[in-house]
């Protein structure tokens, strides 16, 4: 059985434990280097980025987690994990890091405020439709030829990328974990 | 390439109370100005609420205490990326349509601000900005929900830098929940009648033993054992007020609570962080009160 955490700093880890337990993984929630130990993937859930990059900083798993995702660690980024997985942040604090293993650039809130939060059906590919829930969600803006696009969505302004793989790393402008449909987490869970 | 086309939906009950599970595990920051909101996000903060003057102030102050100036909200939502609330008087839906045009991310229908109307409060489903609204038992926030709330934060007693209220409400909150989950289903009509609390609501919890909606904790933390504390009373994450800067080292004090809240488990962090702060604000005692705010809202 693959063993998958969920980094917990912040955000809706509950949702993530729940949906991967759902599909058969053993699962642990990780605040701490040695929480990390043994985990086939890590999940970065949805959450405040700023709040959870200056958490990752603090307790000390940063460089610890850059090693593991470098020497093939399978991560899947939900919204601020997938801003904290972007090669570049737009609209981001000045300062802002990121682990910079996909190569794509995402812009905070790039769907808009709260306000225009929304639901929409995504077709994720080899999957069908799925509930799509963005949350102040971040937007593609510019992605490589080489990144393997998994689902778009066109909210008007053309199709841009909002459920993406590069090798062991995904992820993804929306929120399946708030849903009930897990096969956006079997997926990732049946690729460790 | 295939792609989504459907029209999508916004205002759901789902996006709403989704913004509140992101905010779980933070620590929301009262902030005056957008110095004060650039050193909450600075610190780890997951949101700031925007306001004129914190609750310590209104406090001392006295007066009407009304929705902030517009102006003073839109120079924090330009000056950091972080969700921005913002709080409307009770019953004020005029002060709430207000926030909702200026794109605020969650309105606060507040007691810490003077009420607008002692009878009723905002129906809130009418909105597409979500609610976050205080409450001081199950039977208010179970009200409020019905009313449209998507997040309830236990009221405490804001602006007096004392916890102890906020434990109140926290423990009374849980113990009405296992009282509805330990009742059958005959019982709950008469539980629904005492706690003055829409009958599906209360059917809803007694099945799932929680509220339908995110419980964070709010009015009088202070201190980094202050939110561990409330944290591990069940809270899922934190308002903090006028502790931050009311405090000796605000920017230091943030920090220290942003960290307590996410290690709230781990006493020797949580000791770590608490090391060498300088002074909490100075704090009031809930007897000394001429004006307690919990009253407020029914």
């Amino acid at each position: 059985m693959a063993r998958v955490g969920v980094l917990a700093l912040q955000g809706d880890v509950r949702e993530h434990l729940a949906m991967l337990e759902g599909v058969g993984a053993d699962v642990v929630a990780v605040r701490s280097i040695d929480e990390l130990d043994d985990v086939d993937g890590l999940v970065m859930p949805g959450g405040e980025s700023t709040t959870i990059a200056y958490l990752l900083t603090t307790s000390g798993l940063r460089p610890v987690l850059e090693k593991k995702i470098e020497d093939g660690l399978a991560v899947f980024g939900t919204c601020a994990g997938l801003i904290l997985l972007a090669h570049e942040i737009l609209d981001g604090r000045s300062d802002q890091w990121s682990f910079d293993v996909l190569p794509l650039s995402v812009r905070r809130n790039g769907y808009g405020r709260q306000i225009a939060s929304f639901e929409s059906t995504v077709h994720v590919k080899g999957v069908g439709e799925v509930p799509g829930v963005f949350i102040r969600a971040p937007k593609i803006e510019t992605w490589s030829n080489d990144l393997d696009v998994l689902a778009w969505h066109d909210h008007g302004d053309g199709e841009h990328p909002v459920l993406v793989r590069q090798g062991n790393v995904w992820g993804c402008s929306f929120h399946p974990e708030l849903t009930d449909d897990d096969r956006v987490h079997r997926l990732f869970v049946d690729t460790l | 390439m295939s792609s989504s086309h459907d029209p999508s939906t916004i205002g759901s009950a789902l996006v709403k109370r989704g913004l509140a599970d992101m905010l779980r595990g933070g620590v929301i920051m009262d902030v005056v100005n957008p110095e004060q909101a650039k050193i909450a996000e600075d610190s780890g903060a997951v949101a700031v609420m925007a306001l004129e003057r914190v609750p310590s102030d209104i406090r001392r102050d006295g007066g009407v205490a009304r929705m902030s100036d517009p102006e003073m909200i839109q120079a924090i939502q330009a000056a950091v990326t972080i969700p921005v609330m913002a709080k409307a008087r009770i019953g004020h839906f005029a002060e709430a349509q207000i926030l909702e045009a200026l794109d605020v991310d969650y309105i606060d229908e507040s007691e810490v601000l003077t009420p607008a109307d002692e009878e009723n409060h905002i129906d809130k489903w009418g909105f597409t900005v979500p609610f976050v609204c205080g409450a001081t038992n199950l039977g208010e926030a179970l009200r409020r929900i019905g009313e449209g709330a998507c997040l309830i934060r236990s009221k405490g007693e804001a602006g007096t830098g004392n916890v102890v209220e906020a434990v109140r409400h926290l423990r009374t909150i849980n113990a009405q929940i296992r009282r509805l989950q330990s009742a059958d289903a005959n019982e709950l009509f008469a539980l629904a009648k005492d706690l003055s609390a829409p009958l599906p609501l209360v059917q809803e919890v007694s099945l799932t033993g929680k509220l339908p909606v995110p419980l964070f904790c709010a009015g009088g933390i202070s201190t980094p054992a202050d939110a561990s504390l409330v944290l591990q009373l069940g809270a899922e994450a934190i308002f903090v007020g006028s502790g931050i800067f009311k405090s000796d080292e605000p920017e230091r004090m943030a920090k220290a609570i942003v960290e307590a809240t996410t290690h709230y488990r781990d006493a020797a962090i949580v000791a770590k962080v608490s090391t060498g702060l300088g002074n909490a604000m100075k704090g009031m005692e809930i007897a000394s009160l001429e004006q307690r705010l919990a009253e407020r809202g029914w």
